[in-house]
C-alpha cells in the first residue's frame, strides 16, 4: 500500500515556494498598502501605522502615476500587435520548410529572447548613441538628421518599445513553431490538391488551427507588456522626466528608491487588479468562442 | 491555459513523408524567396550582437570614433581583462553560477510537483494545481515589494540564497512537467512497487530517466533563467559581495558615453555563454514546447 501522504512529499517544496512567493506577496502587499510603512518601518515594526485607504487616495492624484499608466498602456498599444503579428509571421514563413538552412534560421531568430537585458540595453544604448552612435550615422548615409533617440519626449517611447519588441518575439516563434507541429499535413495537402495557393492554406487552415496558441501568446503577451520594466529601467531610468516610464518602473522607484513601501504597494495592488480584471475578460471571451 | 491530457506530438512527419510528388517550379520559387527574406530578418535581428562583439574587441579610440567602423583596425582583448583585474567581474562570474546551481535544486523540486500532480490522485490535487496556474499570472513587478519585506524579514536580503528563492520555482514549469509526465504509463509505476521499489527510487530511476526531453527543455531554460537574472539580484543584494554579472554590468550602464569597448566586452562575457548553451539545446526547446501539448 503506498501511504497517503506521498503525493504531498512530491509536491511541498514547488508548492510552498510558489505559496511563499507568488501568493502570500499579494496579500502582503494588500496589507502594506494600507500603512506608512517606509524604510524607518523596515527596521522598527512599532513605527508602522494604519493610515487607511490615504495611500490609494494619494495615487490617484499622483500626477506621475498617470503618466505611468498612460505610458504603459501606449506601450501596450503599440508592443502586443507588433509582437504577435511579428512573431506568427516569422514562424509560419521558418515554418515553410524542413532544411537545414531554415532549421539554421531559427537560432538568429529566438537569441535576442535568451540573452540578458541588461546586456543587450548596453548594446542597444551604445546604437542609439547621439555622438557615436551607429543609427544616427547609417541615417545621416540617407540624408536624414541625427534623432534623439533617448532623449525626445516621444521617440523615446518608440525606442524603448522597439528593443522589448526585438526581445519579445523569440519566445513566440518558439511556441508557434512547437504549434505547427501539430497541424495535420494531411489537411494542407488535400487543400493543395483542391489547388488552395499558400496564402490561402495559411489564412483558411493554418491559422485556424493555431487558436489555441495565438491566445496563449495574447494573454501572455497582453501581461508582458502590462508589467514592461527592463527596456526602460536599464536603457532610460524612465526618463527623460518620466516619459519612458512604465507603471513597473513607478511602483520600483516609489518602492525602492523613494523606500515609500506602503505607497507602492498600494500601486501593486491597482496593477494587479488590472491585469487580473484583463486576463479574466481575455479568458472569458475564449470560453464564449467556438472550438474546432 | 489547457489543463487537459497531453495529445503527443506528431513525429516530425516532414522528413518521414516519402516526397511522392516532386515540389511545383512555382513551390520552390517561392521558398527560395522566403528563405531569403528570412535570411536577411536573422541578419538584421542578430545585428546588435555582431556589433557587440566586433565592438568588444576595438580599442576606445575606434569604437567612439565618428563614423563608426564595422570591424576593429587594432583588435584588442584589454578590455576583458580589465573587467577581471581592475573590476570585480570574476566574483560577480562566481556569484552567477552559484545562482544557476542553486536554481537547479528548483528544478528538482519542479520535477517532484509535476509528478506528485500527473501520477497520483490526493485530497485537494486539483485545487492545488489550479494554485500553481493562477501563480503563472501574478506579475513579479507586483510581487518585488511584499517579497523583499519577506526575504528581509527571513534574514535572507544580502545573501546567494536570497537572491535565488523567489524565482526558484515558477508556476510554468511545473505545468510543463505535469503535462509530460501524465504521458508515462502508470503501468511502468506500478511493476516497479511491486517489485519492491520505494517512491523515492521510483522517482529517480523511472520518472526522471523517462522524462529525458522534459528536463533537456527546463534545464535549458532554468540555466538561461539564473545567469540572466536582474530584478532579484537587483533588489536583494545591496552588498557588492553578492552582486552578479547582471547587476555589474547594470552599474556599467553609468559610463555610457566614457567607453563603449569596456561595456561591450562586458555584454560580450554575458550573452556569448547563452548563446552557446542554447545553439547546442535548441532542438530540444522546440520540441519540448512541442511535446507539452501547448498548441
Amino acid at each position: 500500500m503506498r501511504p497517503r501522504i506521498t503525493p504531498y512529499v512530491f509536491i511541498a517544496p514547488a508548492t510552498l515556494l510558489l505559496v511563499a512567493f507568488g501568493v502570500l506577496p499579494i496579500l502582503v502587499a494588500t496589507f502594506v498598502s494600507f500603512t506608512d510603512m517606509n524604510l524607518a518601518g523596515l527596521g522598527d515594526w512599532s513605527r508602522i501605522s494604519f493610515v487607511g485607504v490615504d495611500n490609494y487616495s494619494q495615487l490617484f492624484g499622483d500626477a506621475a502615476f498617470w503618466q505611468a499608466m498612460r505610458n504603459t498602456g501606449l506601450f501596450a498599444v503599440f508592443g502586443v500587435p507588433s509582437v504577435i503579428i511579428l512573431s506568427l509571421a516569422i514562424a509560419l514563413l521558418l515554418n515553410r520548410s524542413g532544411s537545414r538552412f531554415f532549421k539554421a534560421l531559427r537560432s538568429f531568430y529566438f537569441v535576442p529572447a535568451i540573452t540578458a537585458i541588461v546586456a543587450v540595453s548596453l548594446v542597444w544604448g551604445y546604437l542609439y548613441n547621439t555622438q557615436f552612435g551607429l543609427f544616427n550615422y547609417l541615417l545621416s548615409l540617407v540624408g536624414v538628421g541625427p534623432v534623439q533617440w533617448l532623449s525626445d519626449p516621444t521617440m523615446v517611447k518608440f525606442s524603448v518599445a522597439l528593443v522589448a519588441v526585438w526581445r519579445g518575439t523569440g519566445l513566440n516563434i518558439i511556441i508557434f513553431l512547437a504549434a505547427l507541429q501539430g497541424v495535420p499535413k494531411e489537411y494542407l495537402e488535400a487543400a493543395e490538391l483542391d489547388g488552395a495557393s499558400a496564402w490561402r492554406k495559411t489564412v483558411s487552415i493554418t491559422i485556424p488551427l493555431l487558436r489555441f496558441a495565438i491566445f496563449f501568446v495574447t494573454i501572455t503577451t497582453v501581461i508582458a507588456w502590462l508589467q514592461f520594466f527592463d527596456e526602460p529601467f536599464v536603457l532610460t531610468k524612465g526618463g527623460p522626466l518620466g516619459e519612458s516610464t512604465s507603471i513597473s518602473l513607478f511602483l520600483f522607484q516609489t518602492g525602492f528608491s523613494a523606500s515609500k513601501f506602503g505607497y507602492a504597494s498600494a500601486g501593486s495592488v491597482v496593477l494587479f487588479a488590472i491585469i487580473a480584471i484583463i486576463t479574466l475578460v481575455q479568458l472569458r471571451a475564449r470560453r464564449t468562442d467556438v472550438d474546432y | 491555459m489547457s489543463t487537459t491530457e497531453l495529445a503527443p506530438a506528431p513525429p516530425a512527419r516532414r522528413r518521414t513523408t516519402p516526397q511522392v510528388r516532386t515540389p511545383k517550379p512555382r513551390g520552390r520559387r517561392l521558398t527560395v524567396l522566403v528563405g531569403a527574406v528570412l535570411g536577411v530578418g536573422a541578419l538584421v535581428t542578430a545585428f546588435p550582437f555582431l556589433w557587440m562583439v566586433a565592438t568588444s574587441v576595438k580599442p576606445r579610440s575606434e569604437s567612439v570614433a565618428y563614423p563608426p567602423q564595422i570591424l576593429p583596425k587594432e583588435p584588442t582583448f584589454e578590455y576583458f581583462v580589465q573587467l577581471f583585474q581592475d573590476l570585480d567581474f570574476g566574483r560577480y562570474l562566481v556569484n552567477t553560477l552559484i545562482i544557476v546551481a542553486i536554481s537547479m535544486v528548483g528544478l528538482v523540486f519542479m520535477a517532484m510537483a509535476g509528478y506528485g500532480f500527473a501520477k497520483f490522485s490526493f485530497r485537494g490535487r486539483e485545487p492545488l494545481f489550479f494554485l500553481v496556474l493562477v501563480t503563472m499570472m501574478i506579475p513579479v513587478q507586483v510581487t518585488m515589494i511584499p517579497t523583499y519585506l519577506i526575504l528581509n524579514g527571513m534574514k535572507l536580503t544580502n545573501t546567494l540564497v536570497g537572491v535565488a528563492l523567489p524565482s526558484l520555482v515558477t508556476g510554468f514549469s511545473v505545468f510543463l512537467f505535469r503535462q509530460f509526465m501524465t504521458t508515462i504509463p502508470t503501468e511502468i509505476l506500478e511493476a516497479a512497487r511491486m517489485d519492491g521499489a520505494g517512491e523515492a527510487r521510483v522517482f529517480a530511476r523511472i520518472i526522471l530517466p523517462m522524462s529525458k526531453p522534459i528536463l533537456a527543455v527546463q534545464v535549458v531554460l532554468t540555466f538561461i533563467a539564473g545567469w540572466n537574472s536582474f530584478l532579484w539580484p537587483l533588489i536583494i543584494a545591496n552588498d557588492e559581495r553578492y552582486y552578479t554579472l547582471s547587476v555589474g554590468i547594470s552599474l556599467l550602464n553609468q559610463q555610457i558615453a566614457s567607453n563603449p569597448s569596456l561595456q561591450m566586452a562586458a555584454a560580450t562575457l554575458m550573452v556569448v555563454p547563452i548563446l552557446v548553451v542554447f545553439v547546442a539545446f535548441q532542438r530540444f526547446v522546440v520540441q519540448g514546447f512541442a511535446l507539452s501539448g501547448l498548441k
